[in-house]
């Protein structure tokens, strides 16, 4: 299994960057960055980062399910992820939350029928004091009100 | 990279670590050189270990991630010589609830963390960092990927830093996403390519950490703080805060005020003052009814009890935390009930599910919030929140189970008024069974 | 001596060496303190916080299985907060875990049943919806019920630290982890069952016992695994004279809890269908063709006796084969019979490993033969020519716990991957008939080792046994060994004399040979893989099931397994332990018994020169008349196992070869085949020197 030339040379200075011996650390690093191209943690991704980390299987796969940004089915081309936690709530997190459910017809890691979005209801992602905040992909928007996100969406809508 | 703030700064702050925040390319190298760069380092490279350490425990730098612990002591307890090759670990994992601090260093100030680091690396004798990134905060891993290119480049890490011979190398390594993996020993079994599940203590991390080797630990902010102490001298950054509480931190105020934002203060600034003066007050002119003082974990305090210094110890008398600086604003149309639900919601699904009181306790307590707030609740409940939260305190493995139980304690004990009002009215009259 | 502490727990004084852990401590002295989590030989957790215990001038509770103890320490195990923190964290326990108790396999010997029985919260607060997942079955043998999974991990570390499979692993996070197996939802592995057993509640269940019974229906009886010679203690549970389950949880026997896939679950053959109940005699039915005629006992018999008596009284050539599953007592007595009774010094069996030379070589030697204990206290250890976690899994369990306890040193020298590669300070691959010089690759390594014990396989074996012999000399430093073979009594029938001494025809010899008259075979399948050249021959057979052998048989007379006799058998370290009827098998018999039955028919001459058949009393001439098993009656009568000392002096040569069967986890020669267990994994018949897929060690 072969990545962009731009993920296998970040792969190569992972692999170096770690102790002698201690390929494991690249596991958690291989597994998010490669999910970025192939679109969720197939079971060929984990045995290939098993083989380059010099792992079994198994020490991977359950990895996978510990950290939540890890995902084994694709999520859309623009992951909405709204955090309702308690800055966030203080300041209309939750009734964003709703009305992106609303504004995209879906729910907590539903994706549209044509894949183009999807979206999750997350934890504190660091942007408390510049609330409410959504983070599309890997994207921060601060102060995100529901009309701001309405036009974040119908941008990436045009944009397709 | 932008270098417009996302807030405003406030004229009432004492500008330490954020002091290049606004500067035109803060982040880059040759801002940084311009403005005190690497003096502190340069003055590091003629001290010894020991007389480094000394200066940082002379700062009463405590750090300034979530726990406090005095940083000079921390750095003392790395053994002096290893047959292990020594290594740093910064933690930039910032998932505490309320807390967006770090963020900030590492986006506009990412040369002085690094200065940090480096004299951290002359005081342990250490070669080796890594700087553990939260998996979300994927733009700042390639803004930190860059800044340490620029630093290689520029003759700033790798071999012979600045002339002076030292060496060091700094990797970045991305989590992904768990709240678990800011516990230090979670964080390590994590850069070790595991689960983060934390570990037993002893050994502690300065004996075996990373790869079983000595391992020196510390948030980003901690490692921030580092080169103005060096350079200014450890005293007078204590003397910017109060006695065993030196210097300032990066306030996080968000919530119900008119200008959330992040802010340096001095250790010992009045909690009220940064609310009213500093972030402006409440909006609407409501009354202040609850203030989560330093991230979620700790125990709230009501408005009667918000007259206070801001620094560890205080904080610790009255039975809360300065905790991780995410200072949380709450006003009188908090319902405390809806709030207590969701600070447990996010403990229980962060549980890394080692020991059985935290990963069945918040689990159990969530549903039982969730019952409440969906319009279930029992009046037998209420006590039963309180009981169940004392049996996760101090018996879980690590301190998420603590985190868990405090605010929740502190909400029942505080805010009875929010839970009664709750009870369906045929309820309210029941008898515990 | 090791430095003692003394120190106070509930009042009462106790001393205890230093860096011993509380929990041991309290309970060498009857003092219990509950866990779940913590279990001895498996890394600390902390995990289940059942263990937690007041400790005077500490603020916080203490974990006493981490708490090394300490002097003047005040302990408090059963004060009022400590009994309500038990309280609560059994509480939180049981608010996922369903009420399956009715239809749970491990009701009656569940630790949380017996937790939440002594400590309280047997009712709960909890009235919220429990998570509930679906059951899964992730082989044969192992179901795994996740909302009883009380996520100890015990399951996990025996697997990966105990047994060096890694095949199971935790997913997700918080109150949804789960334990996964390897492939997602199955398991490849060594389905050795160590996961069911180490469970404290009924979240692993065993396939073959699920629903079956209640462990108090169960009449258990502990005897010895009647399949590879490592000897292991297997305690069958025993319902209306059929075999339900067998495990070692009572930790008795040489192999504490350890016990493989054949002696958890390779009981089934005793019920296959196709066992032989009846005695039969070969005839022409009808069209001609060879048919096997159901007889009496008696009829059987006379043919038997007669055609010996027959032969023997014009001087016809006698071949006895006995068998490696066979007990002390049976071998012993068959090979008195042939030579006592039928005068003729024809006898031997399929040798597995060279004993011969072993015990020629090492002569008058004292302390160089080593017990299974001894494998787990060696300093290093060197394996030769064996695939040991597939051939000899209790030696290889040994040796795993000693490198990961005692931080031992082991080698490996082999003819493909061992799971002794990854603890191994060295590991040769050589070809078979090249292990000496991979062996003498390492003597520079092996010579700084302190002691060392050599476990070697059939490659090694006549010429190159004495040189190995002479290579330990060499080293300088103690050294012991073990000479593997096969089956479960395989030592056991050379020691009896199951051979051809003083110029009497080898296995081999016997048959090629032409002109022998009777060949009689007890418990072995010769015929499977050689010709019988006799054509003459009058071939008599005991066993349990048709076999190749059977199948030439004149007469076929139906033996009982080890679980249907009592009797003696010696593992391959040479310790004798004694074996317990666990049912009875309608139709066969004991083969001790046939020879008994087969004496009385052939008249009170022979009947006196043998003497009594019954176990006990043979043993008792074994123990007067064969050097080296004048063993502890009463230790072997409790369940012990006792070394014999079989060095006397040079053995004479013999004709015969020496080889290995080859045998796996998951084959044992005729009793797999019939085992629908054994057969019924994937992993089945599985393969020596594979080389699995590798964990990562940190």
């Amino acid at each position: 299994m072969t990545f962009s030339p731009q993920l296998e040379e970040r792969f190569a200075k992972m692999l170096a960057c770690y102790p002698e011996g201690r390929k494991r650390s690249a596991v958690v690093p291989m597994l998010i960055y490669a999910q970025d191209e192939t679109g969720a943690v197939t079971e060929e991704l984990i045995a290939e980062v098993a083989k380059r980390c010099e792992v079994a299987p198994l020490q991977v796969d359950e990895v996978v399910g510990y950290y939540s940004m890890l995902h084994r089915k694709p999520l859309g081309k623009y992951h909405v992820q709204i955090c309702t936690n308690i800055s966030c709530m203080l300041v209309g997190g939750e009734e964003l939350y709703e009305h992106a459910k609303k504004k995209l017809g879906i729910g907590h890691k539903g994706v549209t029928a044509d894949g183009q979005f999807s979206l999750e209801e997350v934890e504190c992602m660091g942007a408390c004091s510049w609330a409410p905040a959504v983070e599309i992909n890997y994207d921060f928007h601060h102060f995100v009100t529901p009309e701001k996100l309405n036009q974040l969406i119908d941008a990436l809508k045009k944009a397709h | 990279m932008p270098t417009k703030l996302y807030n405003e700064p406030s004229p009432l702050e004492t500008r330490v670590v954020s002091k290049r925040f606004g500067l035109e390319n803060s982040h880059t190298l040759d801002t940084y050189l311009a403005n005190d760069g690497y003096k502190a380092f340069r003055k590091a490279r003629e001290m010894t270990p020991e007389k480094i350490v000394d200066e940082v425990k002379a700062s009463a730098l405590r750090g300034r991630g979530g726990a406090g612990f005095p940083t000079g002591l921390k750095w003392s307890f790395v053994p002096r010589t290893s047959p292990k090759p020594k290594y740093i670990v910064i933690n930039a994992d910032e998932s505490e609830p309320g807390t967006c601090k770090d963020r900030l260093l590492m986006e506009y100030d990412p040369h002085q963390m690094i200065e940090g680091i480096l004299i951290a690396g002359l005081a342990i004798d250490s070669h080796k960092g890594y700087l553990y990134i939260r998996g979300e905060y994927r733009y700042l891993i390639e803004h930190m990927d860059r800044a340490i290119a620029e630093a290689y480049a520029k003759g700033y890490l790798g071999k012979n830093i600045a002339g002076t011979g030292f060496d060091f190398d700094l990797y970045t390594h991305s989590g992904a996403g768990a709240y678990e993996c800011g516990e230090e020993t979670a964080l390590l079994d994590s850069l070790e390519g595991k689960r983060g599940i934390p570990r037993m203590k002893p050994p502690f991390p300065a004996v075996a950490g990373a790869w079983a080797s000595p391992t020196l630990l510390n948030n980003v902010e901690t490692f921030s703080a580092i080169p103005p102490i060096i350079r200014d001298g450890g005293a007078a950054f204590a003397a910017l805060g109060t006695p065993k509480n030196g210097g300032t931190r990066l306030v996080c105020i968000s919530g119900h005020v008119n200008k959330p934002g992040v802010y340096e203060l001095p250790l010992g600034y009045p909690m009220l003052k940064a609310i009213y003066d500093v972030a402006g007050g409440i909006p609407g002119g409501k009354k202040l009814k609850a203030v989560v003082p330093g991230g979620s974990s700790c125990p709230l305090l009501k408005a009667d009890e918000c007259d206070i210094p801001m620094d560890y110890d205080t904080l610790a008398k009255v039975g809360s935390m300065l905790g991780s600086g995410g200072m949380v604003v709450l006003d009188e149309t908090t319902d405390m009930v809806k709030f207590a639900l969701r600070i447990m919601r996010f403990y229980a699904h962060e549980s890394c599910g080692w020991c059985i009181p935290c990963r069945e306790g918040t689990t159990w307590l969530r549903k039982i919030l969730q019952r409440f707030v969906d319009g279930g609740g029992r009046k037998e409940d209420v006590p039963l929140l309180g009981e169940l939260s004392k049996n996760m305190l101090g018996r879980t493995f690590c301190a998420l189970g603590d985190a868990a139980a405090m605010p929740t304690i502190s909400i029942v004990d505080k805010f009875p008024e929010d839970f009664e009002k709750r009870l369906p009215a045929a309820n309210s009259q029941l008898v515990v069974v | 001596m090791a430095e003692t502490v003394k120190l106070t727990i509930n009042g009462s004084p106790i001393e205890a060496e230093k860096g011993t852990l509380l929990i041991e401590a309290a309970r060498a002295n009857g003092i219990e303190i509950p866990s779940f989590c913590y279990y001895e030989g498996l890394t600390l957790q902390a995990a289940c916080r059942m263990c937690l215990v007041e400790v005077e001038k500490t603020p916080k509770l203490q974990v006493g299985c981490t708490l090394p103890v300490a002097e003047g320490m005040v302990v408090h195990t059963e004060s009022q907060v400590v009994r309500e923190a038990r309280k609560g964290t059994l509480e939180f326990l049981l608010t996922n875990h369903p009420l399956d108790c009715p239809v749970c396999d491990k009701g009656g010997e569940c630790e949380l049943q017996d937790m939440a029985f002594r400590y309280g919260a047997g009712e709960s607060r909890f009235t919220e919806r429990k998570v509930h997942v679906d059951e899964q079955q992730w082989s044969p043998v192992v179901y795994f019920d996740a909302p009883r999974c009380i996520l100890c991990y015990r399951c996990v570390r025996v697997c990966n630290e105990g047994m060096g499979v890694n095949a199971l692993g935790v997913s997700n996070r918080g109150a949804i982890s789960e334990i996964v197996p390897n492939r997602h939802d199955y398991l490849e592995c060594d389905e050795c069952g160590a996961c069911i057993d180490i469970c404290p509640v009924g979240a692993l269940t065993s396939g073959i016992y699920r629903y079956q019974t209640r462990p108090w229906e169960m009449n258990h009886v502990g005897t010895v695994c009647t399949h590879c010679a490592d000897g292991c203690r297997t305690t069958l549970g025993v319902r209306n004279e059929k075999i339900i389950r067998g495990n070692n949880r009572d930790r008795s026997g040489i192999n504490g809890e350890f016990l493989c896939i054949k002696g958890r679950y390779g009981f089934d053959f005793t019920e296959h269908p196709e066992r032989l109940q009846s005695p039969m005699l070969r005839i022409k039915d009808a069209g001609g063709l060879d048919s096997f005629e159901p007889v009496s006992w008696s009829k059987a018999l006379e043919v038997v006796a007669g055609n010996f008596a027959k032969v023997k009284a014009r001087g016809g050539r006698f071949g006895v084969i006995g068998s490696n599953h066979t007990t002390n007592e049976e071998n012993y007595f068959l090979q008195k019979f042939a030579r006592q009774a039928l005068g003729t010094k024809n006898i031997d069996h399929h040798r597995s490993g060279d004993l011969l030379t072993f015990f020629d070589a090492l002569s008058d030697r004292a302390n160089v033969l080593a017990t299974v204990e001894d494998l787990y206290n060696a300093k290093a250890l060197l394996v030769v020519g064996s695939d040991l976690s597939q051939q000899h899994p209790l030696l290889a369990n040994q040796i795993r716990a000693n490198v990961r306890h005692h931080s031992a040193h082991v080698y490996a020298v082999t003819t493909g991957p061992v799971r002794e590669d990854h603890q191994a300070a060295a590991s040769v691959r050589v070809q078979r008939g090249g292990e000496l010089a991979g062996i003498e690759s390492l003597r520079e390594k092996l010579k700084a080792e302190t002691d060392l014990t050599i476990v070697f396989g059939d490659a090694i074996q006549g010429e190159s046994l004495r040189k190995l012999i002479v290579f330990g000399d060499s080293l300088l430093i103690p050294v012991k060994y073990v000479c593997l073979v096969d089956y479960s009594n395989s030592r056991g029938a050379f020691d009896m004399g199951l051979i051809p001494r003083e110029g009497g025809m080898s296995r081999e010899q016997m048959l090629a040979s032409g002109d022998l008259d009777v060949l009689w075979v007890v418990g072995a399948n010769p015929l499977k893989s050689a010709p019988l050249a006799s054509q003459k021959a009058f071939v008599v057979v005991q066993d349990l099931f048709l076999t190749e052998t059977a199948k030439r048989g004149d007469v076929i007379l139906p033996a009982a397994s080890a679980y249907e006799k009592s009797g003696t058998v010696t593992n391959v370290c040479g310790e004798v332990q004694k074996l317990k009827a666990a049912i009875k098998v309608m139709g066969a018999k004991s083969d001790l018994e046939i020879f008994g039955l087969i004496a009385k028919e052939m008249g009170s001459d022979v009947v006196r020169a043998l003497g009594i058949w019954s176990p006990d009393k043979v043993f008792e001439e074994i123990r007067k008349t064969v050097h080296g098993y004048d063993v502890s009656v009463p230790l072997i009568a409790t369940g012990g196992a006792a070394p014999t000392m079989p060095l006397n002096g040079r053995v004479p040569a013999l004709p015969g070869t020496v080889a290995s069967a080859g045998d796996t986890l998951f084959t044992s020669g005729t009793l797999s085949r019939y085992s629908k267990i054994l057969n019924s994994v994937m992993e089945a018949p599985g393969e020596l020197y594979a080389g699995k897929e590798s964990a990562s060690g940190s």
